[in-house]
């Protein structure tokens, strides 16, 4: 295993670099296909991995090289390949390598498209050693990376200055969250004296239920995963990174990188059990975010906005799971959240790209025949994201609810009304774009048309991923296994109190029952609106009240920018104009005047004549032998 | 010749070498000639040298005369630069006195 | 015996070193020169070191002097040409060569105090197989990059003897 896992970050960082270096060089065809193959080439190796993983049903630590050795503190360059790692790499190279391929399609017209696959496969290296570390900072090398792309591919068309404003805002939104990670490593490493994860999880186990330690550090590493996975109060650069190309809104923004914070908590799950205070506020956050991002989507009429809330608030439900313990249930919907939500993305991309750039939906309509393929893989996703059976985003939603309900019919209820409102605006979005009549120019009509091969083909794969990934955990009552439940048993370490109360089938059966008459009564109504009277979502200035205010996404970022980003300017520009230009500059300058100065009255030294150079050179040497021998 | 060695004290051959020395030095100060100033540089070299194997002789230790090969080298690649340096300056200013190089300065 | 030896190559070194500076043709220089050197291969004999005399007079007298004889011919120099310094120039030159023989001479007496008795362990050191181990041994890195020096220094010599520089 551990001569074949090094070449698993290493090929996609082998594309980067040839992408890199020859982006001037390689034609566009072989870059694209440069970088597809060395994903494939890292999906391989992922299954190879899997077998063995799947097999053995334990964890591997490899280690490379030692990196650091300082006192106490020892980091290896270590991989570590268990159950959590080699699932993650089969999610981010198998969805990576769909998109990479959607990409050559879909950038293909784009002038840095050598670029932006270089960006990519730089991306997937760094997810895979965030993934892959053995350790804590191995990690962060990882965790920092994803940001790094994410920040160069947001801003990947960089001559708009609304794009680059929002690739910085992700920057610093994560930064804040990275301080939080940076801080849980400290106490980490100064309470167990280790970064690895296998003997700090060692030390772990040795403390008590809630000790003040542990929960601080859970909430620590918490912070971290708030920047990185949207979560309130961190979450407003999500909806504005849609700002770069569509296939990295669903490579990055919502398939992978957004997850690396679930990734995190359930690495780190033992940690998090032993601190329910810390679970409880992760399961609270979580809860929150679902459905105020939820709200917010309801009016948006971006339609990658509205995909953008929606996985935020998907991965507020997904926070909500690993608070309530199940962090097996989590995983298994960052698994079909990456199908589904991988797919809607690539498919607004498609609709996009048939658009000639035209976002906002209610410009759309009566697609549905222009792009046939699009619309049925889109349309899948919509009800694979609703929950609907038996498709994927119907097992994973129920058995998170499930658990809710294990923990609390009140936590139940608020995730029902969640998913609830995830239905609406999913419909909505789907039958504004598709159905009715066309409301664009007549231009862009005549410009309509279906994808190209290399963008269809993810789709429909992914299409099909979403449809039928619920089989990875089909739960007892309907005569399944819970496979991935049992994959995962062997990571998570449990308290052994969630199984406590143990609900009955007749309850299952009642709570999807539930959950599908809602669903059922938001499709009869919205298809009514939408489809029947053929409304249209109003225009900006026709909003009024409160949808007015959920238009305006509640207005979180003017309050941020009122209470910390004005106030943070006005500081700076006291410190500049009192600070730096009365104190600092005017030390700063009468250091340089006095060095000036001193240079006008010493430069007579430097007469030309070598003579006398040598001359002083001589007595130099005299007055320090004197010193060295006659004086001392 | 072991008595050859001993018959001289190691006081002696630091005399000579400071002698040597200072003559070296008292020829870059007394000359103008850039060429005889590098000659006596090049006689301070040597009075160096004779001292290092002044001192390998008596400590008997060999790595003080391989140091003397290589500050010979040195020695000579640096009149090989210095003497063609002395060339163009000739052929630029058609002198060789060192107070006609006095250009470099503020 | 021995030490006659040494006294006369000692003055032969000085006088001659003092000839050098003081002669006013370039040609005596070099000449007064080169017999200074071959003193201090006397000197490098008596002390045992018999490759190194023969090396000091190979370069020194063979090669370098020689250089030198070659560019005072070629640029014609001679009494005539001979630049002067004022008289003050002089005095202070030799006030301050003689202070700084001075000073090292005191140098020299007080490092004598701890000097100690020094004794002769080894008298071979010279010879040129005993050089040539630890040559090849301990110096084999710096002996090679020398090569490189003196093939950079040839380099820059000819590129600087070259009439056209721009």
């Amino acid at each position: 295993m551990k001569e074949i896992a090094w070449l698993l970050p290493a090929l996609p960082l082998a594309g980067f670099i040839i992408n890199g270096l020859g982006r001037k060089y390689i034609p566009k065809t072989l870059a694209g296909i440069i970088g597809s193959a060395t994903v494939l080439g890292a999906f391989i190796i992922g299954i190879m991995l899997f077998m063995q993983v799947h097999e053995t049903q334990q964890g591997q630590v490899l280690n490379y090289y030692r990196w650091l050795s300082v006192g106490s503190l020892v980091v290896d360059l270590g991989l570590y390949v268990d159950q959590l790692s080699a699932w993650m790499i089969l999610i981010i190279t198998g969805i990576g390598f769909l998109i990479h391929v959607y990409s050559m399609g879909y950038m293909s017209h784009d002038e840095g498209h050598n670029k932006f696959f270089a960006y990519l496969n730089l991306f997937v290296f760094f997810m895979l050693v965030l993934v892959m570390g053995s350790n804590y900072p191995m990690m962060f090398i990882g965790w920092e990376g994803v940001g790094l792309c994410s920040y160069l591919l947001i801003g990947f068309w960089n001559t708009n200055t609304n794009y680059n404003n929002a690739a910085k805002k992700a920057f610093v939104m994560n930064r804040i969250g990275d301080l939080g990670f940076l801080l849980g490593m400290f106490m980490i490493y100064y309470n167990f004296g280790s970064l690895d994860y296998n003997t700090v999880f060692a030390k772990v186990a040795g403390f008590e239920i809630n000790s003040p330690v542990l929960v601080a550090i859970a909430l620590l590493l918490f912070v971290g995963a708030m920047g990185k996975s949207a979560q309130l109060p961190l979450y407003t650069w999500l909806p504005d990174a849609m700002a770069g190309p569509t296939p990295v809104s669903a490579l990055i923004h919502a398939a992978t990188m957004v997850t690396a914070g679930i990734y995190m908590i359930v690495r780190s799950n033992i940690i998090y059990t032993l601190a329910p205070h810390a679970q409880d506020v992760v399961m609270v956050v979580g809860l929150a975010t679902s459905i105020f991002a939820a709200v917010i989507g309801l009016k948006q009429n971006d339609i990658k906005k509205v995909l953008a809330y929606s996985t935020v608030s998907q991965l507020g439900l997904m926070f909500m799971a690993l608070g309530v313990g199940a962090y097996s249930s989590a995983m298994f919907h960052v698994t079909t959240h990456a199908f589904f939500k991988a797919l809607l993305f690539l498919g607004s991309g498609s609709v996009i790209h048939a658009m000639g750039g035209e976002q906002d939906m209610r410009f759309m309509g009566g697609l549905k025949k222009k792009l046939p393929i699009t619309f049925i893989t889109f349309l899948l996703g919509t009800l694979a994201i609703c929950g609907i059976p038996p498709l994927s985003g119907f097992f994973s939603k129920d058995e998170i609810l499930l658990n809710a309900f294990m923990a609390s019919p009140v936590i139940w209820s608020l995730a029902v009304i969640s998913s609830l409102i995830t239905t609406i605006y999913m419909l909505r979005l789907l039958f504004v774009t598709f159905y009715g009549k066309f409301r664009g120019t007549h231009e862009q009509e005549h410009h309509l048309h279906e994808s190209p091969a290399s963008m269809t083909i993810p789709l429909v794969i992914l299409c099909i991923l979403a449809v039928f990934g619920g089989l990875l955990n089909v739960p007892e009552i309907f005569g399944g296994n819970a496979w991935a439940h049992h994959y995962f048993s062997g990571m998570i370490i449990s308290t052994g109190e969630e199984h406590g109360h143990h609900v009955s089938h007749a309850t299952e059966f009642i709570l999807m029952g539930v959950m599908l008459t809602l669903i059922a009564a938001a499709f009869v109504v919205l298809r009514n609106k939408y489809i029947t009277k053929g409304a249209v979502p109003e225009k900006d200035e026709e909003m009024t009240g409160f949808t007015k205010l959920i238009g305006n996404k509640f207005m979180v970022d003017e309050i941020y920018d009122f209470f910390i980003v004005k106030p943070a300017y006005l500081m700076s520009s006291a410190l500049y104009y009192v600070a730096e230009l009365k104190f600092i500059d005017l030390i700063v300058n009468a250091i340089g005047d006095g060095i000036v100065g001193l240079g006008r009255i010493f430069r007579r030294l430097q007469t030309g004549n070598i003579g006398f150079y040598i001359f002083t050179m001589v007595l130099s040497i005299v007055a320090i032998l004197v010193f060295k021998y006659f004086v001392v | 010749m072991k008595e050859v060695v001993q018959g001289i004290p190691l006081n002696y051959y630091l005399a000579l070498s400071t002698v040597l020395f200072s003559i070296g030095v008292l020829g870059v100060l007394f000359r103008r000639n850039a060429i005889i100033i590098l000659m006596c540089v090049e006689l301070m070299l040597n009075s160096v040298n004779l001292l290092l194997v002044a001192f390998s002789a008596f400590h008997g230790d060999a790595k003080a005369q391989v140091f003397v090969f290589f500050i010979m080298i040195v020695a000579a690649a640096e009149v090989a630069v210095g003497l063609a340096l002395m060339v163009l300056i000739y052929r630029n200013i058609k002198s060789l006195d060192i107070d006609f190089l006095n250009k470099l300065k503020w | 015996m021995v030490l006659y030896i040494f006294y006369a190559l000692s003055v032969i070194a000085m006088a001659c070193a003092l000839l050098v500076v003081f002669s006013k043709n370039p040609i005596h220089s070099v000449l007064y020169l080169i017999l200074t050197f071959f003193a201090i291969a006397g000197h490098y004999v008596l002390l045992n070191a018999q490759f190194l005399a023969v090396v000091h007079i190979i370069v020194y007298a063979g090669a370098i002097m020689v250089l030198f004889l070659f560019v005072i011919m070629l640029l014609n120099l001679n009494a005539e040409t001979e630049p002067h310094k004022n008289t003050l120039t002089k005095i202070m030159a030799t006030i301050s060569g003689g202070l700084l023989m001075v000073t090292l001479a005191g140098a020299f007496r007080v490092l004598e105090k701890n000097l100690g008795q020094v004794t002769v362990q080894n008298s071979n050191v010279g010879t040129i197989e005993n050089l040539g181990k630890v040559l090849f041994n301990d110096f084999l890195l710096p002996f090679e990059i020398s090569s490189v020096l003196f093939l950079s220094a040839m380099i820059g010599a000819v590129i600087l003897g070259k009439k056209q520089l721009n």
